[in-house]
């Protein structure tokens, strides 16, 4: 099963419907990928900033919503995915945790019901253990409780930590570029969080002082 | 040093997923609690009278509607649907029927009440009459139709759009609904790939739901997940959402019912 880049005419699924419909002697084999196609493309309309071009699929998208995709297509993928990570303007990875926190804690954004333009959360506690106070946190993504810590970044400024901060970075920004079919939304690269809110995250992330090092 | 690090690290989890249990066990037993009263059966009672008045335009009641069991026959009803009517030449869900029945037999405009909000007007009678239909095949178990062509299409369909990534947060259904033993925050996720898992969530709704303390159909549990999905807004009675619910429904076959439910 994949889905086409494109949507297909109008007309084409119904047509084999139809005939299925009307009960043809000899069965026509049905394209369900086109099927489902087009009645994607007609069963949702815009709400608020919800507009109807979110349905269109990027390449990584649309490989990702099949089964079992070619190791080739993936790493293809995580080739390009990887290029578009942009490090931070200011050389600066690192902002306030306690703001991170906030942003950790905070599922809004880019709904339909979310006013446009209103800076999104990070959504971070709906998938991931962060710090120990907070019992309330998700499991689709793995605990990143202790996450500096474990990784032995005492010094987050240190040299000897810029491997593990510029691939946290990266992660945050795209996770598709080290995994091609990461359930994580790509922060940074689909504009959801600005460079200021990824720099607080990463604080909260790998500040000695933050709660998820505590 | 490291190891007693890692060793308090892990003394850390276990003492956090402990609370995190605890807490699942006290909304568990919340919910029990309620259960013994859920307040759907308000919904059911007021759906009952309604599936029984004369009302719309034609002043006609509900009582011939066919939910594919035949005219009038309510019992048994709801866990065979979605399935594929003649007379519309559609494969419809419990609320796209209701929408036809209550044009032909009452002469209600089916496509403004798909255009009203969810709880307002007709809408708010709907999810009445949702939970009287569902609460009538209380206990009895999904048993999907999957004879007609077109049942088995809007299955494979159905199975493509629950995979189909796309928005601004890549997300798809099976982002959240796609594997065991899963939660957002301390939500549990059903596993809607699954039988057992599509039993406990296709087979849960209509369900009363306490934190906002309305009565929600599938129809408007699909639409909130496609907000929180950031897609934009599915259509009532959409043929996207009936396919969802054949193929989340097929692969309930065999559950038993419990909706009307009880849910956070």
């Amino acid at each position: 099963m994949t889905f086409t880049s494109r949507w297909i005419a109008p007309g084409a699924a119904l047509l084999v419907v139809g005939a299925v419909a009307a009960g043809c002697a000899t069965a026509p084999t049905v394209d369900y990928d086109k099927v489902a196609l087009e009645m994607i493309k007609g069963s949702f309309r815009e709400q608020g900033q919800a507009k109807v071009d979110r349905l269109q699929q990027d390449e990584a998208q649309r490989i990702c919503s099949g089964p079992a995709p070619a190791a080739a297509d993936l790493k293809r993928i995580e080739t390009a995915e990887l290029a578009t990570i942009k490090p931070p303007a200011s050389g600066r990875y690192l902002g306030d945790w306690r703001e991170g926190e906030k942003l950790a804690q905070n599922g809004r954004g880019m709904t339909w019901t979310d006013p446009a333009g209103a800076p999104a959360g990070g959504n971070c506690y709906n998938c991931h253990q962060m710090s120990k106070a907070e019992i309330s946190f998700g499991t689709i993504g793995p605990s990143l409780y202790h996450y500096g810590k474990l990784r032995g970044v005492k010094d987050p400024a240190d040299p000897a930590a810029a491997p593990i901060v510029q691939y946290t970075w990266g992660k945050i920004w795209n996770a598709k570029a080290y995994s091609a079919c990461s359930e994580m939304p790509r922060f940074g690269h689909a504009k959801v969080l600005s460079e200021q809110q990824i720099q607080d995250l990463m604080a909260l992330l790998l500040d000695p002082k933050s709660p998820v090092n505590q | 040093m490291k190891r007693h690090l890692v060793l308090l690290a892990a003394g850390a989890l276990i003492g956090a997923s402990a609370a995190a249990q605890s807490s699942a066990d006290e909304i568990a037993k919340y919910r029990a609690m309620l259960a013994d009263g859920n307040p759907a059966d308000l919904w059911e009672a007021k759906g009952e009278a309604l599936w029984k008045q004369a009302r719309g335009p034609k002043n006609a009641s509900l009582q011939q509607c066919d939910l594919g069991r035949g005219p009038g026959v309510v019992k048994g009803a709801f866990v065979g649907l979605p399935r594929w009517f003649a007379d519309t030449q559609r494969v419809q869900d419990l609320e796209s029927r209701l929408l036809t029945c209550m044009q032909t037999l009452q002469g209600f405009d089916a496509a403004e009440i798909a255009k009203t909000p969810f709880g307002r007007g007709e809408q708010a009678n709907i999810e009445s009459l949702v939970a009287y239909v569902s609460a009538e095949s209380r206990g009895m178990k999904f048993a999907l139709p999957q004879a007609h062509p077109a049942e088995r299409t809007m299955y494979e369909a159905g199975k493509r759009i629950f995979f189909y990534r796309a928005g601004p947060y890549d997300f798809a259904c099976a982002t959240c609904h796609s594997q065991e033993g899963k939660r957002i925050r301390l939500q549990d996720l059903p596993d809607l790939t699954q039988a057992k898992g599509a039993g406990a969530g296709f087979g849960a709704w209509p369900a009363y739901r306490v934190s906002s303390g309305e009565l929600w159909g599938m129809q408007r549990r699909l639409n909130d997940c496609y907000r929180q999905q950031r897609f934009p807004y599915p259509g009532y009675a959409s043929d996207a959402t009936i396919a969802l619910g054949v193929y989340m429904g097929v692969t309930a076959q065999g559950a038993e019912s419990i909706a009307p439910a009880l849910k956070r």
